[in-house]
């Protein structure tokens, strides 16, 4: 089974600030990361290889430094990575971003499976995968919880849902979003490392892909965006204390008072 | 301080610093207090390539040193020694097998060891045989294309768990010290059964079992090394792997350390961190001094034993001595900076003490290690004065 993986770098939202006054998020110094729902993505293609054989390859878009992002894939035991890089994918939406790499999967070309963490903790937008497979024109499974059967032209997934799972069947190949429910993504291995630390990714360009350039980065992106804020911080808040019954008196009688309820 | 490590060697620093952090520190409270052997850690230590350690490439293995495998187990050691020992031993068991095994016999074992699916144990020691390794009861007896084995051999670490045996056994008793051979023997061989399963103070997680052999049929390519060569097998490994037990001292005490560093800047008394008081801050210097000092010596000594050096028995000695005194003292000191709460379960400190204890008595307790130390310095200086 061939799968491919793509992944996005992501600046680590734990160490993530936002410039108060311009309301945009300080880069600097910050670490970049694997999109962490990416690796659950990553681990599922790992397992399906191990029980079927086959490759995984790793696909990400991105500046030179997201290269980082496929070494840290390879590390995890994946046996290849491609890189779209070039001026113009800079600054596209997740429209132009699912173009590329649908023009990137069809490149590599001989796919049964291709996987997505169900997000990036970026953007959020959880957008590239469906997309993605409306793209390629395959289908697509979402919030895939667990993979249950896969096989040459055929899968069966646990999709979440709020109230518990749906069964569904698809045909291969499909385009399948995961969620961190799906498994418990390993560490790199030394050998990974060491492998990672010698490994070129195969990069491609616009032209290298036959894209149409009007349809990537910021040209090809119909989101625009207008004004990027940081929520004001509430403060104050009231806090009522005392014996429990009073409390929750004196806390039913604010409820009504607000007309929240009666 | 920076020892100017290799890049490979930082790389396994930082790779059993990420399994350590990940996988042992929020199971390891429920390891101690179950005393369950830690399955799931070991696959990911495998799943790490940290087996790979020790082992030479040829046999799968990463080809690394002493210092390497010091590395990994330091890093293992600061967040749970039973952890720790149970990797440690799997490299005890088979470092035999990389120092005196034949071609046949390396390329049957060490890659299984090296990917972490079986793991390693040596087992020399005895009810009446501890300190006194020459004590030795086990028997192995020559039988056509077989050994057969009996006797007991006692406080095995990852007895049950482990599938590779080297055990020493004596093949002849009239010549005394010469008269011992080493096995290997796998878990499975007819004859061979587990007794006693030990309840300990620290390393709980790790298993310590007794090893049964009744009339335990070892086919004789088993045989490591030269028939009467069991000790100097047992002593060259144990010489190799002395400075590991001083790593693991190293990451407990170092552990012990962090954990106080941490507290002593939290927890408020008289109106100040107790980080401000000077008896904290002089307790936290002694240790961090002994910490530190030990890691030089275990490094060195790891360096030195890399290097191809020809007999390292007194230095290895002082690196498993110095470093496992240093864990017992540092220990109880970060119980006592963390006062009340260090003495509770709820902070890993007290399980830190317990563990520290078991670096002073096992591989040789660092009352015999000393006579080795001894004896080594006489040689040394009545050499000088017959020159």
């Amino acid at each position: 089974m061939k799968i491919i993986v793509c992944i996005k770098q992501v600046p680590d939202t734990v160490h993530v600030r936002i410039d108060e006054k311009t309301g945009a998020m300080e880069r600097e110094g910050v670490p970049a990361i694997v999109n962490p729902y990416d690796l659950y993505a990553l681990e599922e293609a790992l397992r399906l290889r191990e029980a079927h054989g086959g490759s995984v390859t790793a696909l990400t878009m991105g500046p030179p430094q997201a290269e980082a992002a496929l070494r840290d894939a390879i590390a995890l035991g994946v046996d290849e990575g491609c890189h779209l890089s070039g001026r113009e994918f800079a600054g596209g939406d997740t429209l132009a971003t699912s173009y590329a790499l649908a023009k990137g999967v069809e490149k590599i070309g001989g796919y049964h499976l291709i996987l997505c963490g169900k997000q990036a903790i970026d953007g959020d937008t959880a957008q590239v995968g469906p997309e993605l497979a409306e793209h390629l024109g395959v289908p697509f499974l979402g919030f895939v919880r667990r993979v249950r059967e896969a096989g040459i032209g055929r899968i069966v997934v646990e999709r979440m849902t709020e109230e518990g799972a749906d069964v569904v069947e698809s045909s291969l190949p499909a385009v399948v979003s995961v969620v961190k429910e799906i498994n418990t993504p390993r560490l790199p291995s030394l050998k990974g490392k060491m492998r990672a630390k010698s490994f070129k990714a195969t990069t491609w360009n616009a032209a290298a892909l036959g894209a149409d350039e009007a349809r990537l980065g910021f040209a090809g992106s119909p989101t625009k965006v207008v004004k990027i804020f940081h929520p004001e911080a509430r403060s104050g808040g009231e806090i009522i204390a005392g014996a429990p019954a009073e409390v929750a008196a004196r806390l039913a009688e604010k409820l009504r008072s607000l007309g929240v309820c009666r | 301080m920076d020892y100017f490590l290799t890049e490979q060697q930082m790389m396994i620093r930082e790779t059993a610093r990420q399994v350590a952090r990940e996988k042992i520190v929020p199971v390891r409270a429920e390891l101690d207090e179950k005393e369950e052997f830690p399955w799931e850690v070991i696959k990911a230590c495998a799943a790490a390539d940290l087996f790979a350690i020790w082992i030479p490439e040829a046999y799968g293995g990463l080809g690394g040193g002493i210092l390497d495998l010091c590395i990994a187990v330091e890093e293992l050691s600061k967040a749970c020694a039973g952890v720790a020992v149970s990797y440690a031993a799997s490299a005890l068991g088979t470092i035999p097998i990389v120092l005196f095994g034949s071609e046949e016999q390396k390329a049957k074992f060490l890659p299984d060891v090296a990917s972490g699916r079986r793991l390693g144990a040596f087992a020399l020691t005895e009810a009446g045989a501890g300190s006194d390794a020459g004590g030795v009861q086990t028997t192995a007896v020559r039988d056509g294309d077989h050994y057969v084995l009996n006797g007991t051999k006692q406080w095995i670490t990852n007895g049950g768990d482990a599938e590779i045996y080297t055990v020493v056994a004596i093949t002849d008793r009239s010549r005394g010290p010469r008269g011992a051979s080493t096995f290997i023997v796998e878990k499975g061989t007819p004859g061979f059964t587990f007794g006693k399963k030990e309840i300990k103070m620290g390393i709980r997680s790790s298993s310590t079992r007794e090893l049964v052999f009744t009339d335990c049929r070892v086919p004789k390519e088993n045989l490591l090394g030269k028939e009467g060569q069991g000790f100097i097998v047992a002593m060259k490994t144990l010489d190799k792997s002395r400075p590991g037990i001083g790593a693991q001292a190293l990451g407990i005490a170092q552990g012990a350390f962090d954990e106080a560093a941490i507290y002593s800047r939290q927890r408020v008394q008289f109106g100040h961190p107790i980080s401000s008081f000077q008896a904290v801050q002089h307790m936290l210097a002694n240790m961090a001094i002994k910490i530190e000092a030990s890691r030089a010596l275990i490094y060195s000594v790891a360096r030195y034993i890399d290097s191809g050096a020809k007999d390292y028995s007194k230095e290895s000695a002082m690196a498993k001595v110095f470093p496992s005194d240093m864990a017992m003292e540092v220990t109880t000191d970060a119980v006592q900076i963390l006062g009340g709460y260090g003495y509770m379960r709820d902070y890993p400190v007290e399980k830190m003490m317990r563990d520290a204890k078991i670096t002073q008595i096992y591989e040789g307790t660092n009352q015999v290690i000393r006579n080795v130390i001894g004896l080594s310095i006489v040689k040394e200086f009545a050499k000088r004065a017959q020159a």
